[in-house]
């Protein structure tokens, strides 16, 4: 445990540009080590995989063969596995420290998920192999399903959406699918200010018109704006609940009592999930569909960006729309429902279907690891270690950055702060350049919109106290930094692989692949 | 409770911060009427490790992998070799516990090898640019016809006959909502891909936004698609060419060469692995000018304030968390890991190991059609072909099919199970082979076919 500097402020910081121009021949820093591009090392010739010789026969190509060298460099093994293993040496990752984004719930992922869903069973299975001999897939994706269900109180799922964003367009199909089966085409959906930018993005790559439903000072759905806005054009209401504030949504019942009365859905966003699972069902709660990310509150890998998994659940009134496919049971023998037996499985409502196969049945392994291995007592100690945690990064540093929402009581999962207090010149994303230098992930920054340089921190309940307390003492060195208006920090980060990156210069000419440089090329 | 740090005296400790005198007080706001006091009891409690890797063992072991038996099965999901190396780059804790790169000071791992992964696909593909990845290639697929509605502002899209009808549901089910208009058709076991292709070319028309062709094409047929290409710019309209089997590029002219503006596809079979269907990683990539049209993310080149080369996430303002209703797509992740997967695979093939393993499947293929039309009751497909052919039997193939994987042949993908209900297809078996298939795998096959048929 490191010892933490109170007052965080040192007169005698490193100025900006003290890192610049590299003092070694290689321009690498002992164990911080640069890496060319594969196309500065790899030539055409080179391989790490050896193949037998072909027999040979007569082509049957129809003089479709390439002519032209592809442009793609290979290495040796040795090479590969040094080039990869170096890239990954400039990754920040759970695995390393706290990575507190709020929204994100950046868990530790298990290794014994990863070991599970290497099962050659599961891995190495194709998904069109013939039904008898898929039983145990299906069974796992069944078990999956029926954890999902029992944790939400709802009856119905679609297991196959492929991400978050997906599962949030599955559940918008499936509610303007039961509109249309009313004859009833309503053309609005609902969306709170503070929704996270794939809600009205959703909403609108399914058709919808997207009307906005401002936030109270409170940080919280305004029921009342919301309640002027319901009406017989409104097919839906999207509410993330907890909410982006980290803030969960008590009129939620009042909220799904008036959608309904006009005849509406209630779509909830589950990106939150991990602060009530075993704490409360949100089908107790009016919710008609809600997607549930695995790569979130069920620990499967975020792998710099995906793949995730985004199952929805469903109520009575939507299940019957759900996509294909989707496994039955019928005593001992599981069925995959596709197609072919739609109609005589009783499913002939399923609005079509999603994705080609079944859904992410590598997560689906990763997830029910990790359901088993914590079990109905373990899940709920997770979400009351999780809200447990932010709750204390809240109060720890309620002090000394500015909270918007610490007077509207206990926050669930995630922790929120603004930029107010921060000298002239600095800023959120200051701040955050400096979490890096004190060996942390930044927080989610600038998000949500409704609080000024948002500062949006869920630390997740796989923290012990005293991570928790290195993070506080190293978030509040820097805010105080901030807040003095510490020079040294507008060059943060000072100690990382990169110094800040030109975003701006990226996006005006991009540069999106890799070309040959022009001298190269004039030597050719 | 190994996956939780926090001790009883750590949580009281952190109460006593907080000021509050139990847990449950953190949760006020929840109504009182919905909260659950006890654990979920239709649900088991906490176990551990080696009673979950039991439990799952079990269900593992009760389903046919691909590599216990002779295998065929393809119909856009393959079988093939990936190199250890691949999985123990993946499993590395700073790949595989890293979070989408947004913060790139400290994120130049993955947004390096994401630059290298779009590098390859877009040389790949025949295409000036391509994305970080899409969920797969039937979601990729759509994404393709949305972004050439935007480009020509033309809201009709004609599907080939030989894309994989997955791809075509996944299509249709998304038009039906979009307003979109698609003209689907079905393969052909007795057509040629220069009948199909002359249909496609009849059927442009000023209100044609786009023709989606794949290629190989889900019987495997094999086509030259330069003549398409000139008729759809000749009418305004744009090519979208799948690819559902990217090992094939190694050796066939890429579509980008033959002309196309769009090229998609499912990257499954380089360093992916079957997984029944999920996960696996789409490819994207067109050319340069519609970049702004472009669904998901890219990593871009740029420099850092010392001068240093370094990689960023760009052109986000197309994307949802800057646009909102607005955006290209809903889209938020990529299929990151997959995707590095993917680029890892490449990497070790390079040039030469791609076009060896792309005339190793050929060749093996080729040697596997013939000795499988000396089988009575089978007929093999005309035509070209790269790794994967349909035969007509004699009989309906399902049931065959479902014979032969009981007695230990799991023997390709049957139409009747792609196209259920349509009896002009139901003979037909699409048998896909790999670099995996051996010549006892054949010699199974054809004994299994040959048994069936009797």
């Amino acid at each position: 445990m490191s010892t933490i500097n109170q007052s965080g402020w040192r007169p005698e910081a490193p100025q900006s540009g003290a890192s610049a121009a590299p003092a070694t021949y290689t321009g690498n820093k002992a164990l911080m080590l640069e890496e060319p591009l594969l196309f500065e090392i790899g030539d055409a010739a080179r391989t790490g995989v050896d193949l037998p010789t072909p027999p040979q026969v007569a082509s049957r190509l129809a003089g479709l063969e390439r002519h032209k060298p592809i442009g793609l460099p290979g290495l040796s093994e040795p090479e590969a596995v040094r080039h990869y293993t170096r890239l990954s040496r400039q990754n920040y990752a759970i695995d390393l420290g706290l990575f507190p984004l709020g929204s994100c719930t950046m868990k530790h992922n298990p290794r014994l998920n990863e070991k599970m869903a290497r099962l050659p069973g599961f891995a190495d299975l194709h998904p069109l192999t013939p039904v008898d001999g898929t039983q145990g897939a299906l069974a796992l994706i069944d078990l999956v399903a029926t954890w999902l269900k029992t944790l939400t109180g709802m009856p119905g799922i679609a297991m196959s959406p492929k991400a978050g964003a997906h599962g949030e367009l599955c559940g918008l199909l499936a509610i303007r699918a039961a509109h249309e089966a009313k004859g009833d085409a309503r053309k609005t959906i609902l969306v709170p200010e503070s929704a996270h930018g794939t809600n009205p993005a959703t909403a609108a790559f399914a058709g919808y018109a997207v009307e906005s439903i401002p936030a109270t000072a409170a940080g919280r759905v305004d029921v009342e704006a919301l309640k002027a806005k319901l009406g017989p054009d409104v097919a839906g209401v999207m509410i993330t609940n907890p909410n982006t504030c980290g803030l969960f949504e008590p009129d939620m019942i009042a909220i799904g009592e008036a959608v309904h009365a006009v005849g509406a859905y209630l779509y909830c966003d589950g990106a939150n999930f991990n602060a009530i699972v075993g704490k409360v069902r949100p089908g107790d709660l009016g919710v008609d569909a809600m997607h549930i990310n695995l790569h979130k509150t069920f620990s499967t890998p975020h792998g710099g960006g995906g793949p995730g998994s985004g199952p929805v659940v469903f109520s009575e009134a939507l299940a019957p729309f759900a996509p294909l496919p989707f496994v039955e049971r019928h005593g001992d023998r599981y069925v995959l429902v596709e197609e072919e037996t739609v109609a005589e499985e009783g499913h002939s409502d399923a609005f079509g279907r999603m994705v080609a196969f079944h859904g992410q049945m590598g997560m689906f392994v990763r997830a029910a690891a990790y359901m088993l291995s914590h079990g109905a007592d373990g899940l709920k100690q997770v979400s009351e270690d999780a809200v447990l945690s932010a709750n204390y990064i809240l109060r720890s540093l309620e002090n000394t950055l500015e909270a918007p929402f610490a007077a509207s009581g206990p926050c669930m999962h995630e922790a929120i702060f603004s930029d107010e207090g921060f000298a002239d010149g600095f800023s959120t994303l200051d701040v955050a350049k400096g979490l890096i230098d004190e060996g942390f992930h930044p927080m989610t920054m600038y998000f949500p919109l409704v609080v000024h340089g948002a500062m949006l921190i869920e630390p997740t309940e796989t923290e012990s106290k005293a991570a928790l307390d290195q993070f506080i003492g190293a978030l509040r060195s820097v805010a105080e930094r901030a807040k003095a208006g510490d020079a040294a920090l507008k060059a943060a980060p000072i100690h990382a692989p990169r110094r800040r990156l030109d975003e701006t210069a990226a996006a005006r000419k991009p540069v999106l692949v890799w070309k040959e440089p022009v001298q190269a090329q004039a030597a050719e | 409770m190994r996956y939780l740090p926090l001790q009883p005296e750590d949580r009281q400790a952190m109460l006593g911060v907080i000021g509050a005198g139990a847990v449950d007080d953190l949760f006020v706001d929840v109504p009182a009427a919905a909260r659950l006091s006890g654990p979920i009891a239709d649900l088991p409690m906490h176990a551990s490790e080696q009673a979950v890797e039991r439990q799952l063992t079990k269900l593992a072991r009760m389903n046919q992998a691909a590599g216990d038996q002779p295998f065929f099965l393809g119909a856009g999901a393959y079988r093939h070799h990936v190199p250890a190396s691949v999985d123990h780059i993946i499993q590395r804790g700073e790949f595989l516990t890293s979070y989408t790169p947004y913060q790139p000071e400290i994120a130049q791992g993955t947004l390096q090898a994401l630059f290298e992964f779009q590098t390859q696909v877009a040389r790949l593909f025949g295409c000036e640019v391509a994305n970080a990845s899409m969920y797969d290639g039937s979601t990729a697929c759509w994404e393709a016809i949305v972004m050439a509605r935007r480009i020509t502002r033309r809201g009709k899209a004609i599907l080939s006959g030989g894309l994989h009808p997955h791809y075509v549901s996944v299509c249709t089910t998304m038009a039906k909502f979009t307003g979109d208009v698609l003209e689907t058709a079905l393969p052909s076991l007795d057509g040629t891909a220069e009948q199909e292709m002359a249909r496609l070319i009849a059927a442009i028309d000023s209100e044609t936004s786009c023709v989606v062709v794949q290629n190989p094409g889900i019987l495997g047929r094999v086509a030259d698609l330069s003549e398409l290409a000139a008729a759809c710019h000749a009418k305004g309209a744009l090519l979208i060419v799948v690819v559902t089997e990217p090992v094939s590029l190694g050796l066939i002219r890429s579509p980008g060469e033959m002309g196309a503006d769009i090229v998609v596809g499912e990257g499954q079979s380089l360093g992916v692995g079957l997984n029944f269907g999920g996960p696996y990683v789409g490819l994207f990539a067109c050319a340069e000018k519609y970049v702004r049209q472009m669904p998901g993310r890219l990593a871009g080149e740029t420099v850092d304030a010392d001068g240093q080369r370094g990689f960023v996430l760009t052109l986000s303002t197309r994307e949802q968390h800057i646009r909102r209703e607005k955006a290209t797509s809903n889209i938020c992740t990529n299929s990151g890991l997959c995707a590095l997967a993917f680029t890892v695979h490449m990497t070790l093939l390079g040039e030469k190991g791609l076009r060896d393993l792309a005339t190793l499947n050929h060749a093996l293929a080729v040697e596997a059609a013939d000795r499988l039309a000396k089988v009575p009751g089978v007929e093999v497909m005309d035509g070209a072909f790269f790794n994967e052919f349909t035969l007509t039997l004699s009989k309906p193939a399902r049931p065959v099919v479902q014979a032969m994987a009981r007695n230990g042949v799991l023997g390709g993908v049957s139409l009747g199970r792609l196209y259920p209900g349509v009896a002009a297809l139901e003979k037909g078996l699409v048998v896909a082979v790999t670099e995996t298939t051996t010549a006892e795998d054949v010699a199974a096959l054809a004994d299994a076919l040959e048994e069936a048929l009797a």
